[in-house]
């Protein structure tokens, strides 16, 4: 009975494995749910500030915000990837990243140099081995995501767009569309293009202190954080849930495996009695 | 009496949500006390505390750390902070970020290192697999 020994080995190493995807299924389900809300608590200060913007640059038409300024060549592009920092869900991040390849591609087609700042490993470590000048980074963000961990490496983009240094600002990360689907997109911060800030909701002639350029400047660049720091929200949450797909789908593997595994021990046992009883009756037929 | 409908969020979370007789803001050029029908005003708001008066006569104190006020005549927003922000302070945070991208490219060549190896090992580990089972 050499065989059904190393079977029994192998259906005890699954079903340990099976333990271990079963736990971080279940780990995932509850900060998934935790993930959503706080992607659905950061919506009111992005849609307020959003209409801010949007009453305020209507109500300022003259005055335009470096971050407005539509540049005729973009020459460099700078680029914010958002992944996760932990491997084990799924096709996330892989999807991200093609994305991207495909994205540089396109710029560099175009002759524009890319420039990028990661938030989550997997994406620095992907830019590093794409050989993509990083400029700033933040890794560790950990399941709860803080903005002020956030406001230096998107400011040093925004400070090199209002330089010159580049001409066009990408964002980058996965948006939460429910459980089971997640899409990688890549869309535009800068410049801010006026439809993106959409109408204003109404037209309130306001007081502002100091002044409006004052206020129209800190808004925009809250606005752009707001943006960020909700496209964070919003990969942590695909994250969790595509990791909870993914850890689901082992698990379930994991069942057939052992199932599979059991039926074959099953066989083998009993061949083996089969061939003992033989052998005796075979002993008993030859006394 | 009219009420003014408050909101007080910051971009990680809703802080307080309600209708109000009164709000005291700490406004960048002085104390505002705000009651309804107050003209549509936009101003930055320093660090410091927003005493809210609650329509029953309670009150709501809420601790911001700057910001941005509107007022509306029916409704008030704070857009707050959910830090200090000072221009130097901001300016640290960039150094630090990118800081750590520099350090990243200096052991790059480690990293690299590491991933030829990991995948050598993979390789290794695949082959000792195949072995194991032509055994069998």
């Amino acid at each position: 009975m050499a065989g059904s020994k190393e079977i029994r080995n192998k259906i005890k190493s699954v079903e340990n494995t099976r333990k271990i995807t079963k736990a971080m299924e279940m780990v995932a389900a509850s900060k998934m749910r935790k993930a959503q809300e706080r992607m659905r608590a950061a919506r009111p200060y992005s849609e307020k500030i959003r209409s801010v913007a949007a009453n305020l640059s209507h109500a300022n038409p003259d005055y335009k915000h470096v971050f407005l300024q539509k540049r005729d060549v973009v020459r460099n592009v700078g680029v914010i990837m958002v992944t996760s920092d932990k491997g084990l869900c799924g096709g996330l991040n892989t999807n991200a990243m093609r994305m991207m390849v495909m994205k540089i591609k396109e710029w560099e087609g175009a002759d524009a140099k890319v420039q990028a700042t990661a938030i989550g490993n997997k994406g620095l470590g992907f830019l590093m081995r794409y050989g993509i000048p990083v400029t700033s980074q933040v890794i560790g963000l950990g399941d709860k995501p803080h903005l002020e961990k956030m406001i230096g490496p998107v400011k040093a983009q925004l400070d090199q767009f209002a330089d010159g240094k580049i001409d066009a600002l990408y964002l980058c990360y996965t948006k939460f569309i429910n459980t089971m689907k997640q899409e990688a997109m890549c869309e535009q911060l800068l410049p801010l293009s006026g439809d993106k800030l959409g109408a204003p909701d109404s037209s309130w002639d306001y007081l502002y202190e100091p002044d409006a350029k004052a206020v129209l400047d800190e808004l925009l660049e809250r606005y752009i954080e707001s943006i960020v720091y909700s496209a964070v929200a919003e990969n942590i949450a695909s994250e969790q849930s595509a990791r909870m797909v993914a850890m689901k789908s082992a698990s379930d593997n994991a069942k057939k495996v052992i199932g599979d595994l059991k039926l074959t021990y099953n066989k083998a046992r009993q061949a083996a009695i089969t061939k003992e009883l033989s052998e005796i009756v075979g002993g008993a037929a030859a006394v | 009496m009219a009420t003014l409908h408050v909101n007080i969020v910051s971009a990680e979370q809703s802080i307080f949500s309600g209708d109000a007789e009164m709000v005291v803001v700490p406004g960048e050029s002085g104390e505002l006390g705000i009651l309804p029908l107050h003209t549509p005003l936009l101003t930055r708001i320093r660090p410091g505390t927003v005493k809210v008066k609650l329509a029953g006569g309670n009150e709501e104190l809420v601790f911001v750390s700057g910001g941005i006020l509107e007022v509306q005549p029916k409704a008030l927003t704070i857009l707050a902070n959910t830090s200090i922000r000072a221009k130097d302070l901001d300016e640290a945070k960039v150094m630090q970020a990118k800081q750590a991208a520099e350090e990243a490219l200096a052991n790059r060549q480690s990293g690299q290192e590491r991933a030829v190896v990991q995948a050598e090992l993979s390789q290794l580990a695949a082959q000792l697999a195949a072995i194991r089972k032509l055994r069998k």
